[in-house]
């Protein structure tokens, strides 16, 4: 099972090689990595998912736990979570389709960020579930090439 | 003040007398500075040596050892050192000198990226930047290689960082969160509750102590107390050494691939099984799955991480094994009568003795250097056959007195870090039990024996060939002997006189004991150059991946392989 693992650590060289080296090494598998500075500038935050059944999760963390650089390692699978990746996709488009992606693409929410003689750019945001869905209603036209950021991951506050 | 005196200056704070180390290009600023120090340096003849010194240092005091090597080769040379000393447990501080910052990225002369080097191998490691920083970095190095489970740290300075003026120090002391990841964690009392419980409804309760119990100073007592009044008898890894004494008639002695009978068999029959400051490896546990399958495991570990890593536990405990010991003592305190269970371990067999009468027999000499030891004497080995027979017949009567490479297996250790014992205690009497191979991959340092006229005595369990190795082509490989013979060894007497170190070499019994006897009377050191039976193997056995009761008893005696109690 896919777990999401918050991870906050000091935030100098050298830190993502020893998380991504623990990783390697010990053979746990990154389905995605996300790093980025918090509010603190002195502290980043990894949102890593990782796959593997309860006895590997438990051993990841307590790995990560481990390295002096990380601070605090937070499984947040099971809490109530907003989840985002964001997603470009080029995608085949002459002047007949282009219309009709525009249409498909505002119930999404996505937009096109970038017009081509023969091609547009969408870009989109929104949980795994909603970038698959975005990727499948554009595979008809023919896509020429996909980038996907790592999947973030936030704790929602109190209602 | 320039940063190698910074650097010196924060060592000194940290109570470090001595370094061990060679100099190079990048930390002759360094060893510029060295003789304002109080610090005494010990010249090792290769970096790797350096190493395996500063961790023996660390090893028999609990105190950071620490050693110098310059960028580039001299670094990485250090890195077989790091690596022995990450998997034992020890807390060794590494000092590399690197190119000037300013050469750094560039693929300069020497150069070596110590810090990706040394990521997977140190607890952790350091490039410093700027002098200013150093007493801060020297001061939280020390703090990580001790605290909590111990590990080799490294610092890498680059050379204008040595030279540079000293303007305003920074320490902003130890990270906070550090003090929080690496501070003794507390005992989680249900759990040590539901321990006690286990242990006072098992029937065939067993303990097994590792290293962990050697470095939490204190716990041999309370081990000793506890299992003694609770008649609970006791196993050990090889890292467990010197814990419990080994003339006890609970004492089984070590579990594992080489372990005594009733050790190996206890595992398999126990009821609950402590463990305790062990890590369940795979020459411990044989075939996991069905190792001490039987048993309610009650695993104690400082680090978290172990619980549940090779083996899982019924109830981890997170904690520091003395603390754990004290509240067992004093939660179970009651005598108990396991005089049955005793006596089923104690009539397994024993090993039968094989000895084909070519050489020396390996067992009866360790059996007579164990009769040589005091209470203070400190074993070092190797690794290969003669770290095995050693372990299950050489018993150092104290914690922190059994050296050796249990977990990254790094022949060539032994002589290194022999010297890294001497110069810890001068006083006390070192064995050096090594093998031809492994004394043949650090034999330079027997100059460092002479030069200090250290009195360690190496004790050669000479079989002409990498013994280990040809006991697994002997047994798994259809005695196809490739590459483990050793054709041409050297004359050890020659080789000892080339550094005047005296030397003798036995072939018989006969002047066995007047030697060994006579070696250690004395205040020098000495070579005793063993010639061993070369077909001798160490028994029992159990093959890598077979269970714990399906050992080998003798030589090459296939109906041996069977199932035990």
């Amino acid at each position: 099972m896919k777990h999401t693992l918050a991870v906050l650590v000091e935030n100098h060289p050298g830190v993502l090689s020893r998380v991504s080296g623990l990783f390697a090494r010990r053979g746990y598998n990154i389905t995605s990595l996300v790093v980025s500075e918090t509010e603190d500038s002195s502290i980043s935050r990894m949102t890593i998912v990782v796959d593997g059944d309860e006895r590997i999760i438990e051993q990841v963390t307590k790995q990560l736990n481990k390295l002096i650089d990380v601070i605090k390692v937070n499984d947040v699978t099971n809490e109530d979570t907003v989840n985002r990746q964001l997603l470009l996709v080029r995608v085949n488009a002459d002047n007949s389709a282009k219309g009709e992606i525009a249409q498909l693409m505002d119930i999404f929410r996505a937009r096109i960020v970038d017009i081509g003689r023969k091609s547009l750019i969408v870009e989109a945001t929104g949980d795994e579930e909603k970038i698959q869905a975005i990727i499948r209603s554009l595979q008809p036209f023919g896509i020429q090439e996909i980038v996907k950021a790592g999947i973030i991951s936030m704790v929602r506050g109190p209602k | 003040m320039l940063g190698a005196e910074l650097l010196l200056k924060s060592l000194e704070e940290q109570g470090v007398e001595l370094v061990f180390g060679i100099p190079g290009g990048s930390v002759i600023p360094l060893y510029d500075v060295l003789k304002k120090s109080s610090i005494k340096h010990i010249l090792t003849k290769h970096e790797q040596g350096a190493a395996h010194a500063a961790d023996g240092y660390a090893r028999v005091t609990g105190k950071p050892g620490v050693c110098f090597a310059t960028s580039g080769p001299g670094g990485t040379n250090l890195i077989t050192g790091l690596a022995t000393a990450q998997m034992d447990s020890s807390p060794v501080i590494a000092i590399t000198g690197q190119v000037a910052s300013s050469f750094i990225g560039k693929d300069s002369f020497q150069e070596a990226d110590m810090l990706g080097l040394s990521h997977p191998v140190t607890k952790y490691s350091y490039l410093v930047r700027d002098a200013n920083d150093i007493p801060g970095i020297v001061e939280e190095a020390f703090f990580i290689a001790t605290q909590g489970r111990p590990g080799p740290v490294l610092i890498d300075i680059p050379k204008d960082v040595f030279t540079q003026k000293v303007t305003e120090v920074r320490n902003p002391g130890v990270r906070k969160h550090l003090l929080e990841k690496l501070k003794k964690p507390e005992l989680d009392f249900t759990q040590v509750e539901k321990a006690v419980e286990a242990l006072k409804k098992a029937k065939k309760p067993l303990i097994i102590v590792g290293g962990g119990v050697n470095n939490s100073e204190g716990s041999n007592r309370l081990l000793q107390d506890f299992a003694m009044k609770n008649e609970i008898p006791v196993s050990q890894t090889l890292m467990g050494k010197g814990v419990f004494p080994a003339d006890h008639p609970l004492f089984l002695g070590m579990v594992g691939m080489h372990g005594t009978i009733e050790a190996n068999w206890a595992m398999q029959n126990c009821d609950c099984l402590l463990a305790v400051g062990m890590r369940f490896d795979d020459r411990v546990t044989g075939r996991v799955e069905q190792f001490a399958s039987k048993a309610k495991v009650i695993h104690v570990d400082i680090d978290a991480a172990e619980h549940n890593k090779n083996r899982a536990s019924d109830i981890p405990i997170v904690g520091d094994s003395k603390d754990f010991l004290e509240v067992l003592c004093e939660k179970l305190w009651a005598s108990r009568n396991n005089k049955e269970w005793l006596r089923s371990i104690l009539i397994q067999n024993p090993v039968e003795k094989v000895n084909f009468g070519r050489g020396l027999d390996p067992e009866g000499v360790m059996n007579l250097i164990n009769s040589l030891l005091d209470d203070d004497t400190v074993v070092v080995t190797d690794v290969g056959q003669h770290q095995m027979w050693a372990a299950l017949f050489v018993h150092p009567k104290k914690p922190r007195s059994f050296i050796t490479s249990g977990g990254l297996g790094t022949m060539g250790f032994g002589l290194p870090a022999a010297i890294g014992v001497q110069m810890a205690y001068p006083d006390k009497k070192v064995v050096l039990i090594t093998g031809d191979g492994s004394l043949q991959m650090n034999l330079q340092e027997l100059a460092v024996i002479k030069q200090w006229n250290l009195p360690i005595k190496i004790f050669l369990i000479n079989n002409g060939s990498l013994g280990m190795v040809r006991q697994w082509q002997e047994l798994f490989f259809q005695e196809n002997y490739a590459e483990t013979i050793l054709e041409v060894g050297p004359d050890w007497e020659k080789l000892a006189g080339a550094y005047n170190i005296k030397a003798k070499t036995l072939y018989e019994n006969r002047e066995l004991k007047e030697t060994l006897h006579s070696s250690m009377a004395n205040r020098e050191p000495w070579l005793v150059d063993i010639k061993v039976d070369p077909g001798a193997n160490v028994f029992p056995m159990v093959p890598a991946g077979c269970s714990l009761d399906q050992m080998y008893r003798s030589w090459k005696n296939e109906a041996h392989v069977s199932s035990i109690g």
